[in-house]
């Protein structure tokens, strides 16, 4: 009944393109974002912040980044994680060498850099394909972990091999560093989210986008209609790897705090964001966010219902995690490719022309 | 001689034997290959389950004995027999036929017509099933796998080498097996695919799935055929890899590696999986060597991926591949 484009008139061009043609669903965003801002950083603890919503926001920026690159340009890549180990490493040689400067551009730089790491690794790309592509990212991975964790010269020749977060703040409000508020944390990961979202939106919609997409579907194809494909390709791995590095960089320096690049950085982490992509939806703004929730939401709510209520081992509990996310992938792939965004889709297109079935 | 140089030669000698582990992963990747198609990521965890299995059957081991005890406060583990080694092995290879089945059955009849890299993820995905589901059923503590193969030093080789260079050469005895293990495999592989039915059948679906299917194949029997064989062979991979370090996990990593070693020798060519292997297992012993004391060791970790990254660029199909078509 509500849920209706009917009435409500698109008068220019600008209107017709809109993210949310539906005015429930932008009446909903700015809801949602207004909780988000201004309701829930009131209410967070750390128990809310450490274990749900810091890993769900920075998974979610990590997602994004690779949704980019696999769901929009559509080369597969296995080196998330060691794209995130960049942005981390990158990001702690910066707060360390220069203590003045606002950290909020020290992630951004650190993005940069992770960005240039990700082009040249992507280079490779114009002549690997499909997935002698995803084997060659692999590259990526385990070529960056051991890096960090063989020169000392990245983490400071700290006995550990660890690196850790000094204490900055961000206007006054102390955001890394184990002094850190709940909601400190809570709302710079918010913030920067929103902001990648953004450009993530407006970038995949535009002609960049577009060539992307053109790339990803076939790309001698869109090669011959005049899409570069160096360019196309090598700006999905920079604004991909960028996105990938600001998160790796706030997964370290806000959530964890401190960081080895094996453990923190593992081939585990590209599997996992690589999962969030699937599941979510390839190619979707949404998705990401969708399969970042879940990735991080189902565990938690394994450990509380098989640990916490019923006692069962943490072991058993982490093994049918495997189980049921590598189940819950083969599942998605046979029943909807598309993943949760167009289950998503799908409700819409119904709630649009409720009660009547057709 | 010089020292360095029999050290080089030893290294040379090690690396070859330890390609011919990649080699046996990367044998099943290539099969399945060949006949489906599919990239099969998860023929590294096949390897470990399989020899999980072995473990578990010939120490008489409870399947998903922690998951009973769990749910209904019991305290059993073993049966309290064991089982000769033949038979466990007979009854791993039945697992792995099983497995097989189940894969063709419920996972690939589903997504038959499918981009290869939706059939690429669907393998990922059962890779993390299998890293949870193998330790389920068998627990999660380092397995010793002991079929009764040779072990330790070569004494033959060691003095042969000391009388000939002054310097004995340590060859596993463990390798040698492997080397002779791996050679038979594949010539069993190459005698059945040559000069049997269904041996014919499964090169005529890897030459044209829709030519086969319309002289009367079953495309079907044929897959579950070709991950049986994928599973046996990843099952030889496990009791020569399992014998050597232990049954665990954390192994299907270390047989990533055999991704690197198709990537050098091309997707469909069972000699370039071999030789591939080979140049892996030398390539990383021989940089290890010599460069590896330069920038902080563990080079292995990375050198064979980085290596077939840099070899991909100048030839993208692999040293035996066959030439990548594209049309529009």
């Amino acid at each position: 009944m509500f849920y209706r484009e009917a009435g409500d008139f698109k008068t220019s061009y600008r209107d017709d393109n809109q993210t949310f043609p539906i005015r429930l669903d932008r009446a909903g965003y700015w809801i949602v974002l207004f909780v988000a801002f201004c309701v829930i950083p009131f209410f967070v603890n750390d128990y809310w912040v450490n274990s749900i919503f810091a890993p769900f926001f920075i998974y979610a920026i990590a997602a994004l980044g690779l949704n980019i690159l696999t769901g929009y340009a559509g080369q597969v890549s296995l080196g998330t994680g060691g794209f995130m180990a960049v942005g981390a490493y990158a990001c702690y040689k910066l707060m360390v060498a220069f203590p003045d400067i606002n950290i909020v551009f020290h992630v951004l730089i650190a993005g940069g850099i992770t960005a240039a790491v990700g082009v040249a690794f992507g280079l490779p790309s114009l002549r690997i394909k499909g997935f002698y592509l995803a084997v060659a990212t692999l590259a990526a991975q385990f070529f960056l972990v051991w890096l960090f964790n063989k020169v000392a010269w990245f983490y400071n020749y700290s006995a550990s091999g660890q690196i850790n977060a000094p204490e900055r703040t961000v206007f006054g409000i102390i955001v890394t560093g184990p002094n850190t508020e709940a909601w400190a944390k809570y709302m710079i990961c918010l913030v920067f989210l929103v902001g990648v979202a953004w450009v993530a939106r407006n970038l995949t919609r535009g002609m960049t986008g577009r060539k992307w997409m053109g790339i990803r579907d076939m790309d001698i194809a869109a090669e011959i209609i005049g899409v570069n494909p160096l360019m196309a390709k090598m700006s999905a791995f920079a604004v991909s790897s960028f996105f990938v590095g600001i998160a790796g960089a706030l997964f370290f320096a806000v959530y964890l705090g401190a960081a080895e690049a094996g453990e923190s950085f593992g081939i585990t982490k590209s599997f996992l964001v690589l999962f969030m992509v699937i599941i979510g939806g390839l190619g979707s703004i949404f998705g990401s966010f969708a399969g970042a929730a879940f990735m991080v939401l189902m565990p938690v709510l394994l450990k509380n219902v098989l640990v916490g209520t019923m006692g069962w081992p943490t072991e058993i509990a982490a093994e049918l995690e495997f189980i049921i996310v590598g189940g819950l992938i083969v599942i998605f792939l046979i029943l909807e490719p598309h993943g949760l965004a167009q289950l998503w889709r799908l409700t819409k297109e119904k709630l649009r022309l409720w009660p009547f079935p057709h | 001689m010089p020292e360095q140089l029999l050290f080089a030669m030893e290294v040379t000698l090690n690396g070859l034997m330890a390609g011919v582990l990649y080699a046996l992963v990367a044998l099943g990747f290539v099969l399945i290959f060949k006949a489906s198609g599919i990239f099969n990521f998860a023929q590294g965890m096949l390897v470990v389950f399989a020899a999980m299995t072995l473990v578990g059957v010939q120490t008489g081991q409870i399947p998903f004995a922690h998951l009973i005890n769990t749910i209904f406060g019991t305290k059993i583990h073993h049966f309290g027999w064991t089982v000769p080694t033949i038979l466990a092995i007979i009854v791993a290879g039945a697992a792995m036929v099983l497995v097989a089945w189940i894969i063709e059955k419920y996972i690939l009849q589903h997504l038959i017509g499918q981009p290869d890299i939706i059939l690429f993820m669907a393998t990922i995905g059962m890779w993390y099933f299998m890293h949870g589901f193998a330790p389920l059923m068998w627990g999660s503590e380092v397995m010793k796998l002991d079929v009764g193969l040779a072990q330790g030093i070569n004494e033959t080789i060691d003095t042969t080498t000391y009388n000939w260079f002054g310097y004995g050469f340590f060859i596993d005895n463990l390798d040698i097996v492997a080397a002779i293990v791996a050679a038979l495999l594949v010539a069993a592989l190459v005698l059945f695919s040559q000069y049997t039915k269904q041996g014919r059948a499964l090169r005529a679906v890897a030459d044209d799935h829709s030519a086969a299917l319309s002289v009367g194949i079953s495309l079907r029997f044929i897959w579950v055929l070709v991950w049986s064989i994928a599973g046996f062979v990843a099952l030889v991979a496990g009791i020569m890899w399992g014998s050597k370090s232990g049954v665990q996990i954390s192994l299907a990593e270390v047989a990533l590696k055999a991704l690197p070693v198709l990537m050098l020798g091309g997707f469909t060519s069972i000699p370039g999986a071999i030789i591939g292997g080979l140049i892996i297992g030398v390539g990383e012993q021989l940089f290890e060597f010599a460069i590896g004391p330069l920038v902080g060791g563990a080079t292995q970790a990375w050198f064979a991926y980085v290596l077939a990254l840099v070899f991909l660029i100048f030839r993208p199909q692999g040293l035996f591949g066959e030439k990548i078509i594209e049309r529009v």
